[in-house]
């Protein structure tokens, strides 16, 4: 737990600092980090707890974000659009638990994977709903750029602080143990009576709702969405990125790996505008060969003994 | 009749579309790794054939199996570099770690080639077979027929010679295979080349009658999944008959709904019958 405070005040140092300086890069990034921070952490109960290999964040992602844009203008007030666009998602996810969540390993990943490319079709073509291709204006909140700015990252933090609570609580109850108990052996873990799927709809969908207001709130913050952004499957795959890099599973893995990507994107960005999805690829490839257990396994070791011991093995 | 015609259409794709996803079904077979990699593998053969056809005017159906060995090399020795270390990981791993080079691949392609649509013109054109009232495009029915010849060539391979069954052995029980004697680590990268193969030389077939670009990796690597999840998964004839499923399906969803919904259909059929049959129509276990 100690660890836990320590990390928790140091983001909330961090916070108050950004929001008095009010810079609009840092406070864009900070907003940026508060988001990924969310949805690695939601990502993490079903991918992590669970040991389910969700790719479907981008499908629920973009749901929230088109659940929100679509609400306000029908002009939900902004709060109420964002608790919407989570309820919504969060329908939708158990519904779609219930009919993927029996599926393991490669089935489920591709079942996952691909419902997000159905959910952009859907909004691809129900024009005169989400503007289709065009997509949607969400009407702006009025203010100065750094007062909206500091509203959003207001908004981002409290939706991360949730995550890592939801992600907390989860840990320590019940139904942890009984993600604990699925992510080790299915099988087992119905036969000593957890009811396995009750728990992994509940997973999923807790995790769904965070990543449906982390949308909501995207679009909100951008003013402008389109399918193409929203839907990205890019969407899906940098959590699992951010939460390998820290630790897969624990609490505090997915909260490091969030910094750590938005810093190494941020620098890819900066050096390489053409190529910075290849090089961002490059990275996913060593990250996965060289550091399986994310930065942790650096602990003790250098990067040099690592790729070595990583080379023996592999050649040996 | 206009049924008949779309019922061609479709048939017409689906010894092509078999050719798309048989390589990915062997790769998810043998060597229990999703290859996000698949559909730029596709497109790569395609600018392959593209390039061999504009500098020295081979015909790209033609090209089709030196498209193929170029891809081959290629595949051995990603696998080799890449992915062999991963090898037996969870589906998680092996998944990112495929969606990674496939992001490095897709950029360098978009860097070396562009977004254009490009578009072999064959010179002078192939022409149209007309049946009745019901009109088959030569290139297409070429296309298919030499799809489903590579696809056969394949099962061949895995039926009647020493790697081949070597292939189907590490895929059935890799640790019997490995006490009987076999390099387990060089059928799993030579599997993986064969997938290459059959990518690379689908994209030679497909770049004779579609427009190639960088950005269509993704619609066909959905295809192949789609294709798996119809026809089961472990079976060249699965792979066949999942093929040519598709071509239908697309083909009459396209009439019915518009041809810009064809990837919600499958898609959409694909999360039903995951649903409803994850073994798929003819899955087994094993690969034959």
């Amino acid at each position: 737990m100690l660890r836990y405070s320590i990390i928790g005040a140091a983001v909330v140092a961090l916070f108050v600092v950004l929001l008095a300086i009010g810079d609009n890069y840092l406070l864009r990034l900070a907003t940026t980090v508060a988001m990924y921070v969310a949805l690695a952490s939601a990502w993490n109960i079903v991918g992590g707890f669970t040991g389910y290999p969700s790719f479907a964040t981008a499908a629920f992602f973009g749901l929230g974000a088109y659940a929100c844009g679509v609400a306000q203008t029908y002009g939900v007030p902004l709060i109420l659009a964002w608790i919407l666009a989570g309820a919504v998602t969060a329908l939708f996810a158990s519904g779609l638990g219930l009919a993927i969540l029996h599926l393991r390993g490669h089935y489920f990943a591709i079942g996952s994977l691909v419902v997000a490319d159905v959910l952009r079709e859907i909004t691809n073509s129900w024009t005169s709903l989400t503007g289709g291709g065009m997509g949607m204006n969400l009407p702006l909140i009025g203010g100065s750029t750094g007062s909206q700015a500091q509203f959003y990252l207001l908004a981002m933090v409290a939706l991360a602080g949730l995550s890592l609570l939801a992600a907390v609580l989860i840990d320590n109850s019940k139904l942890g143990v009984a993600l604990r108990c699925i992510e080790q052996n299915e099988d087992a873990a119905q036969v000593i009576g957890v009811d396995t799927r009750r728990a992994k709809v509940a997973a999923f969908t807790v995790s769904s709702l965070l990543v449906g207001v982390a949308g909501g709130i995207y679009a909100s913050w951008v003013s402008y969405i389109d399918p193409i952004d929203v839907y990205d499957v890019s969407l899906s795959v940098k959590p699992i990125i951010m939460a390998l890099l820290g630790g897969v599973g624990t609490i505090a893995g997915p909260v490091l790996g969030a910094f750590g990507f938005l810093a190494l994107e941020e620098l890819i960005w900066r050096n390489s505008l053409e190529f910075h999805a290849g090089i961002l690829g490059l990275f996913v490839v060593v990250l996965v060969v060289f550091l399986p257990g994310g930065l942790r396994s650096l602990q003790g070791r250098n990067i040099w003994q690592l790729a070595t011991a990583a080379f023996t093995k592999r050649w040996a | 009749m206009l049924l008949l015609q779309v019922l061609t259409n479709g048939l017409a794709l689906g010894g092509l579309y078999a050719c798309i996803a048989v390589g990915f079904s062997l790769v998810w077979g043998v060597l229990n790794v999703i290859n996000i990699l698949h559909g730029s593998m596709i497109v790569l053969g395609g600018y392959l054939a593209f390039f061999a056809h504009q500098y020295f005017g081979i015909n790209p159906f033609l090209f089709a199996p030196f498209a193929g060995a170029v891809l081959f090399v290629i595949g051995f020795a990603i696998q080799r570099l890449a992915i062999n270390p991963v090898m037996g990981r969870p589906v998680l791993i092996t998944l990112v770690l495929t969606f990674g080079i496939n992001l490095f691949f897709d950029n360098a392609m978009l860097a070396a080639f562009n977004a254009d649509y490009r578009k072999v013109i064959i010179d002078p054109p192939l022409g149209v077979f007309e049946i009745g009232s019901v009109l088959l495009p030569v290139d297409r029915l070429y296309a298919t027929l030499l799809g489903l010849a590579l696809v056969g060539a394949l099962w061949l391979l895995l039926r009647g010679t020493q790697l081949g069954r070597a292939i189907v052995a590490v895929r059935m029980d890799r640790d019997a295979a490995a006490l009987m004697g076999i390099d387990v680590r060089l059928t799993y990268a030579v599997a993986f080349a064969l997938g290459a193969f059959m990518a690379g030389a689908a994209g030679a077939l497909l770049s004779g009658i579609f427009p190639i670009s960088p950005v269509s990796s993704g619609s066909y690597l959905g295809k192949a999944f789609v294709i798996c999840v119809l026809g089961g998964l472990g079976s060249i004839p699965g792979v066949v008959a999942g093929g040519f499923a598709l071509g239908v399906i697309e083909s009459f969803g396209a009439l019915a709904f518009g041809p810009e919904h064809a990837l919600t259909i499958s898609f959409g059929l694909l999360l039903v019958l995951l649903i409803l049959r994850p073994q798929g129509l003819l899955g087994v276990k094993g690969f034959n």
